[in-house]
């Protein structure tokens, strides 16, 4: 099934309900499908094989990726604050490209002339002007719908594929048809390049709850717009939902009045900042949602009475919970495996290993499914008796210790629990001793002096094992993060070997 | 038809999408389910016309086929004879 058919049905059923605002435009869903057809029409004309948009989010994304779906051809949103030298890599592979962006920079980047570019108003416009002449096009097909490239953060980009049979089983697993009622509206401030805004896109449409789009993430901008459109819900990264808090607890902002519901993932969300969440907004449902791109989003969900749950209980194994990501969606299976690829029991750390209709697992350049259709995550975790599935960094980020797989995060968790420290992370250095050893990077709150190097370390002997005690520690004036939060280890990795 | 298919009721605007299963015959409105609606309708047979929803998912006892329901219509599904059920949802947290 086609993704098209998604905003068609929206459209059947509730032609002229809003279901998109940006700017000081409302779009309904009839609006958008006829806008959505209209651009099919013109990028079925171009003849290109791929859409492209390089831009902040706007109505042209939501346009884009059904127009693409429509015309048969993988839209690719790609991230616009990467560089020149990289982006026009990224563009060589998909030539010829129908590309929305600023034109004056595609030229910048690309001698590939075949593009052709349309600025975001030339698009929209034009896709208006066309949308009465469009008659549903030759059936399209229900291949590639959306092509992501990987944020590479330890190799050249991968090109994700997502087809539309994972992207509307991800939908009809996770959504039930038109379940919102008129008053909902979700706050999405996900750049369009990333699963969550797509997924956003694609779950709040079928809901047929409305969709306030901020196109650039602010926390004023944030608190501003949640409470002039009446957001019901939102996502945030925890970066952005730790700089609300920061602006809130800086008494700049009233709570946003009508949010009922904030869900959160993309990065680690540290417990302090959770709790201080659920303290801060007792009346909204937290809701915290793992997933990666290659499996069309969310696979795993700890819900609002979960949180609830953990939050007030004296029980530590159920109070923990709190720092898990909850259990697998219904419609997928969540393994942990060891190194040989044998499946791990409940408590053992091993890698995440997940199967289901919406995991792709699919690059451009091979597939990562084994024989069985499981995709290796590359993310370490283990489940608890109850199923409660807890992450422990990337697979790549484990520290080994002479044997011993020490996991980042609980290391910082530690560190974070001290009165000073702002931000903390723990990676492998060299040690001629163990292989690896444990290094560590602090950045003190404003304004207060770093503890000492022996306070540190008794700190973490107390509270965890002699091997998690650190051979390095640097105080940094903040840590090295990506623009959705991610925190680069790499570049942490780089300052102990110098 | 398989997965991916889209079936048309012959006899109402019922439009379904095959989500699971193949090579059934699926009947809307005691007519069988087309891909190419036929120039003019039928008629419904009224034992079978309880309608059909837009959004919704049904499958049959075994649970080898689903539908999902794209436009609606008066007919309602059956195999057989057999009227398929409404599959249950169970709601999750919006996640997006």
């Amino acid at each position: 099934m086609n993704i098209s058919l998604i905003l068609q049905m929206a459209a059947d059923t509730e032609s002229e309900r809003i279901g998109l605002v940006c700017d000081t435009r409302r779009w309904s869903y009839g609006a958008l499908l006829r806008a959505a057809r209209g651009a099919a029409l013109n990028i079925s004309k171009s003849t290109c094989s791929y859409v492209a948009l390089l831009d902040e989010s706007s109505e042209a994304a939501a346009i884009a990726l059904f127009a693409a779906a429509m015309a048969g051809v993988p839209y690719v949103p790609l991230n616009y604050r990467l560089s020149n030298t990289d982006l026009g890599a990224l563009l060589s592979r998909i030539a010829p490209a129908y590309i929305i962006a600023d034109a004056d920079r595609i030229r910048q980047l690309s001698s590939e002339g075949r593009h052709i570019v349309r600025s975001r108003a030339a698009f929209v416009a034009e896709a208006e002007s066309m949308a009465d002449a469009a008659i549903p096009t030759d059936d399209p097909g229900d291949g590639i719908a959306v092509q992501l490239f990987t944020s590479g953060t330890t190799a050249a980009p991968k090109a994700a594929l997502l087809r539309h049979a994972n992207l509307v089983s991800y939908v009809l697993g996770t959504v039930e048809f038109g379940s919102a009622s008129p008053q909902e509206a979700a706050l999405v401030s996900v750049p369009p390049y990333h699963i969550a805004g797509i997924a956003a896109l694609l779950t709040s449409i079928y809901a047929l709850r409305r969709i306030v789009l901020l196109p650039a993430f602010d926390p004023d901008d944030w608190l501003a717009l949640a409470a002039s459109e009446r957001a019901t819900n939102a996502f945030l990264v925890p970066t952005m939902l730790s700089r609300v808090i920061a602006r809130m607890d800086a008494g700049v902002s009233a709570h946003p009045p009508a949010l009922r519901a904030i869900s959160y993932g993309g990065g680690r969300m540290p417990i302090e900042l959770i709790e201080r969440a659920l303290k801060l907004f007792p009346d909204t449902d937290f809701t915290n949602a793992y997933g990666l791109t290659e499996t069309s989003s969310t696979i795993a969900l700890l819900g609002p009475e979960e949180h609830r749950v953990a939050h007030t209980s004296s029980d530590p194994v159920v109070r923990a919970r709190l720092g898990s990501v909850g259990r697998p969606l219904p419609t997928v299976q969540i393994e942990i495996r060891d190194e040989d690829g044998k499946p791990l029991p409940p408590g053992e750390r091993g890698e995440i290993y997940v199967r289901g209709d919406q995991v792709s697992g699919e690059y451009r350049e091979r597939s990562a499914l084994d024989a069985k259709g499981w995709f290796p995550t590359r993310d370490a975790g283990w489940i608890d008796a109850e199923g409660f599935l807890f992450l422990a960094g990337r697979a790549d980020d484990v520290i080994v210790r002479g044997g011993e797989n020490i996991s980042p995060g609980e290391i910082e968790d530690v560190l974070l629990s001290h009165p000073v420290i702002a931000d903390a992370a723990a990676v492998a250095v060299p040690s001629t001793e163990w292989g690896e050893a444990v290094g560590i990077a602090v950045v003190t709150k404003p304004n207060l002096p770093p503890p000492s190097e022996d306070e540190l370390r008794t700190l973490i002997r107390n509270r965890l094992r002699s091997s998690r005690v650190p051979e390095r520690i640097a105080v940094l004036e903040a840590l090295p993060y990506n623009e959705m939060g991610k925190l680069l280890r790499r570049e942490l990795r780089k300052l102990f070997q110098s | 038809m398989k997965p991916g298919t889209k079936l048309k009721s012959t006899v109402c605007g019922t439009e379904v999408m095959v989500i699971r299963g193949s090579g059934t015959v699926v009947e809307c409105g005691g007519a069988p389910m087309v891909e190419e609606r036929p120039a003019e309708p039928g008629s419904i047979n009224p034992r079978f016309a309880q309608g059909t929803q837009i959004g919704k998912r049904y499958v049959d006892a075994a649970g080898t086929l689903e539908l999902l329901c794209v436009k609606p219509g008066q007919g309602s599904l059956c195999i057989g004879g057999v009227p398929l059920q409404l599959k249950d949802a169970k709601p999750l947290p919006a996640s997006d």
